[in-house]
């Protein structure tokens, strides 16, 4: 045959990424096996989910415990493992798993034959090497999960806002599987890197955005003990770690070779140099009030309940908590101060270029982000995974495990810092739904010339309220009550005016939208 | 309302300091002030952006975040849409006038029917009249809220285009109802329109009318009168009357620079004479009505015209389907007319401001010659007048406040 040539370039093999294909066959199939129970029973699943991740959480922290106490202690060896066990010692391999057994079975445990298959269940965890593994595979399922639920979310709040319906196809139960299946066809797509592009950079870049955002997780605090690595300067590493994410940005506005995402990028650069002065003022304030800068001090200062939470400590800090907010929502680049990607200007910002899973974990990287500027504003403001009652109504360990459970999911613990830091999440969202953008010499002039010297004030007036606080005044420790008590009922108001505001909305949906719309929506 | 117009009277003895655009190559490597060394860059926005409304293209000169020049580059929706006009009989031409601005299509049909009727001297029913008032008016509407909507997406606030494309969508159900179509309707036609209306119509009409009028308070509440929106496009592309008319601009545009100067009043047609409404104009802020930092001719008033415009024509819709006469809605023997060796040229007030036909018939069936004035075309030439020394920001403020489309703009 006669080789034919056409005028056309010969279409070229799509060339995938190496894991591509696995990564989606496993998720593929997954979505198929559960697909069909979620549509059945979505809400048994949903409710069973977080009751089952509760309960993982606590059946964690109550095997470690017994692990520490039960096993190490009566074995007289240190209470703290990663000192006493280590694999970097050798010769040292802990207590053999039948010690283990009898030491289980002579604290009361069940009978040999369980005994010592939970001998040798719990044999790993006494070496610190495990309980870090652990950990980080937690931490990446969470890091994982964050931004997939919260895009999902987004876009159905969004539709919800904009009066229609977001994300209702994919996986039966309102889109629940939307961001799943956006992933996988996120990891199929083609690999594109334009010509002309710094090809090193270009690729290096998502993950200088995405990396900063996971180490972050390692020092945040879920709980009273759930925290990866408890560092005594947390508050510190995470605002470094975030302050990473900028370098990955300004790569890859700068290596895509388009002018567009220079812009986006030196934006960006400009935006977030110079709120994370206010932002981290704001941050200073708490601070100063607890007097350490480990945020599992700062979150158990606020144990006592409402009026304890450090937002209500004085008039300074309510208004830093709001300072703090509008610089996280420019350091995390979210609307109104969304300019990096501002879609109507920059094309897409500094990943106009971008396709695939690099542009995913850009995206990863900002809602990761939001979830962590959410949850920094509520340990250092909110109280962090404290309830809104007082710590003595908690679990103590003098009850019963039951009653342990039962109260550690509803007086404290990780469900109540998820909440709010869903709430934030929630107003951010809810944000960007409804404002308009603004431009950059306004963005700036809101830095520099109000929320710098208002941030600069309050750090002043809140030292002040402290070391006025420090002397045992009567007088001004009455003062400090009523003022207390007083921003702790404003507060109050605004919490109960979101759910009021919502069942008003839901009351009267049908006037907020007319009877035109109203019958014309499906299911009417 | 014309006494006014004859007071102020712009168009006598107005110039303009024309300054040549510099070429925008030379200097592009200029400026060695100061002790920082910056570059200017030349960037293309468009023919495909989120913001240029279709298939603009805008040349900037840029140094850092602000434009120096912007320089509009236009023509890449050209369907020849006037030759094409003089290769048919003016009953086949009028679904091409759909689609140059196509979204008011039923105001270019108006225009191009109006001009073919006064060539041939057609007298159109008063019904039909009263029709093509009601789809006139109901169409601005519909126009004015894309035009809101998009222009909220320029400034980045999503949801008010969402809550506007709500209503424009049941002004369409009310179109698809009457003629069948959603977008190019080719309804109303020489001499009156091509159907009658349906049954039920009026009062399906009258309902939507209910329900949308208070909406514009909400569009008002989120987006008009939101602070951000207001510092966004307060003082920003400020048109000074002079400049507009001598660009010719016309529409919200030329109103929104301080002069009541509306078609449909000094120039009435189809009998817009017979109802009662007003022309707004553009304020200055600090009002009652008008918030702080407004300029007459800034991006804010030309954005606000159009919201008080979409109140004036339900005014007028209102009017007209209440004393709607019985009666032809057609006038008799239009499909194949002989045009006479004349000539004719009838503007009428688009949503986006006067389209112009101008028609020549020689004797046959086929016009000679056929040209368009649009209003988008003359709107856009004075972008790169007021597109200097801004923020890069302000350039989809300012495109997206003159409110081009790119169809007619082309044609």
């Amino acid at each position: 045959m006669t080789q034919i040539s056409v005028p056309w370039q010969p279409t070229q093999p799509v060339r995938y990424g190496l894991l591509s294909r696995p990564i989606v066959g496993v998720a593929v199939f997954i979505y198929r096996m559960a697909a069909p129970f979620v549509r059945r029973f979505p809400g048994p699943i949903l409710i069973g989910a977080v009751v089952g991740v509760c309960l993982i959480v606590w059946l964690h922290a109550l095997t470690y415990a017994y692990v520490d106490a039960r096993i190490l202690g009566a074995a007289s060896v240190s209470a703290d493992p990663a000192a006493a066990i280590s694999w970097t010692s050798p010769g040292t391999w802990g207590l053999p798993p039948s010690t283990v057994a009898a030491l289980i079975e002579s604290a009361g445990g069940p009978a040999a034959a369980w005994s010592s298959i939970l001998g040798y269940l719990l044999w790993p965890l006494q070496f610190s090497l495990t309980r870090d593994l652990l950990g980080l595979g937690g931490l990446f399922g969470l890091f994982n999960l964050i931004p997939i639920y919260t895009i999902w979310w987004e876009r159905k709040v969004a539709g919800r806002i904009q009066s229609r319906l977001g994300p209702m196809r994919v996986g039966g139960w309102h889109g629940w599987s939307q961001s799943v299946a956006d992933g996988i066809k996120l990891i199929l797509k083609e690999d594109l890197i334009p010509d002309g592009a710094d090809r090193i950079l270009f690729r290096a870049a998502p993950y200088f955005a995405l990396v900063p955002a996971g180490l972050a997780f390692l020092a945040l605090p879920f709980g009273a003990a759930y925290v990866f690595r408890e560092l005594d300067v947390a508050l510190v590493f995470i605002l470094g770690v975030l302050g990473i994410e900028v370098v990955g940005i300004i790569m890859a506005g700068w290596a895509s070779n388009n002018k567009w995402s220079v812009y986006g990028a030196m934006r960006e650069a400009c935006q977030m140099v110079s709120y994370e002065i206010p932002m981290g003022m704001a941050l200073l304030i708490p601070v100063v009030s607890v007097g350490s800068l480990s945020l599992s001090v700062i979150g158990e200062a606020q144990s006592e309940g409402w009026f304890s939470w450090l937002v209500f400590s004085n008039p300074f800090t309510f208004v830093a908590f709001v300072a703090y907010f509008i610089a996280s929502l420019a350091s995390c680049k979210r609307a109104p101060f969304d300019l990096p990607e501002a879609e109507s200007e920059l094309v897409a910002g500094f990943h106009t270029e971008y396709s695939g899973l690099r542009w995913a974990f850009f995206f990863f990287a900002e809602y990761a982000v939001m979830f962590i500027v959410g949850g920094l504003a509520s340990i250092l403001f909110l109280g962090g995974w404290n309830s809104p009652f007082p710590a003595s109504w908690g679990a103590s360990w003098s009850d019963g495990i039951l009653m342990q459970g039962l109260k550690g999911l509803v007086f404290n613990g990780p469900i109540w810092f998820v909440a709010k830091c869903v709430f934030f999440l929630y107003v951010q969202i809810w944000l960007r739904w409804t404002l308009p953008r603004i431009r950059i010499d306004q963005v700036l002039y809101a830095c520099v010339q109000v929320l710098l010297p208002l941030t600069m004030l309050l750090l002043l007036g809140n030292t002040l309220w402290v070391w006025a606080s420090m002397s045992d005044s009567p007088a001004w420790a009455g003062v400090d009550r009523i003022v207390t008590y007083g921003l702790g009922l404003i507060g109050l108001a605004f919490a109960l005016m979101f759910p009021a505001i919502a069942a008003y909305g839901f009351y009267f949906r049908r006037r907020l939208v007319g009877n035109l719309v109203q019958d014309a929506m499906p299911g009417s | 309302m014309h006494q006014a117009i004859s007071t102020v009277n712009p168009m006598a003895d107005t110039t303009i300091e024309f300054e040549a655009a510099p070429d925008v190559l030379i200097d592009l490597d200029r400026s060695e002030q100061g002790d920082l060394r910056t570059e200017e860059m030349l960037i293309n926005m468009g023919p495909q952006h989120p913001s240029t409304h279709g298939v603009l293209r805008i040349v900037l000169r840029t140094d850092g975040e602000m434009v120096l020049e912007a320089i509009p580059h236009i023509g890449y929706l050209h369907r020849c849409a006037e030759k094409i006009g003089e290769n048919l009989p003016p009953y086949q031409y009028i679904p091409y006038t759909d689609r140059m601005d196509y979204l008011a299509g039923m105001n270019n049909n108006q225009g191009f029917a109006l001009a073919v009727e006064k060539l041939k001297g057609i007298e159109v029913p008063a019904r039909a009249q009263a029709i093509r008032v009601i789809f006139a008016e109901l169409n601005r509407i519909a126009s004015h809220l894309v035009s809101l909507g998009t222009y909220g997406l320029d400034m980045g606030a999503f949801t008010p285009f969402l809550y506007c494309f709500r209503e424009r969508e049941m002004i369409l159900d009310l179109f698809e109802a009457a003629c069948g179509a959603r977008l190019t309707y080719s309804y109303l036609t020489i001499g009156g329109t091509t159907q009658d209306l349906p049954e039920g119509w009026v009062e399906r009409c009258r309902e939507f009318l209910d329900y949308f009028e208070p909406k514009i308070t909400d569009y008002n509440n989120l987006l008009s009168f939101n602070h951000i929106f207001v510092k966004r496009t307060g003082r920003v592309g400020v048109i000074s009357l002079e400049d507009a008319i001598a660009f010719g601009l016309t529409g919200p545009v030329l109103r929104a620079s301080g002069i009541r100067w509306d078609l449909r009043k000094i120039m009435p047609y189809d009998g817009y004479e017979k109802y009662e409404f007003d022309v707004p104009i553009g304020q200055a802020g600090g009002t009652r009505e008008i918030p702080h930092g407004i300029e007459v001719g800034d991006c804010w008033s030309r954005y606000y015209v159009r919201v008080l415009e979409m109140t004036q024509s339900i005014r007028i819709v209102r009017q007209a389907m209440d004393q709607l006469p019985s009666g032809d809605f057609v006038a008799p023997k239009v499909k194949n007319l002989k045009l006479p060796d004349d000539e004719v040229y009838v503007e009428v007030e688009n949503p986006r401001g006067q389209l112009g036909f101008y028609v020549r018939g020689d004797g046959s069936a086929i016009p000679s010659r056929v040209k368009a004035r649009g209003p988008s075309f003359c709107n856009l030439s004075i972008t790169s007048h007021i597109c200097r020394n801004i923020m890069l920001a302000d350039v989809p403020a300012i495109i997206g406040s003159i409110d081009v489309v790119m169809g007619e703009v082309d044609r």
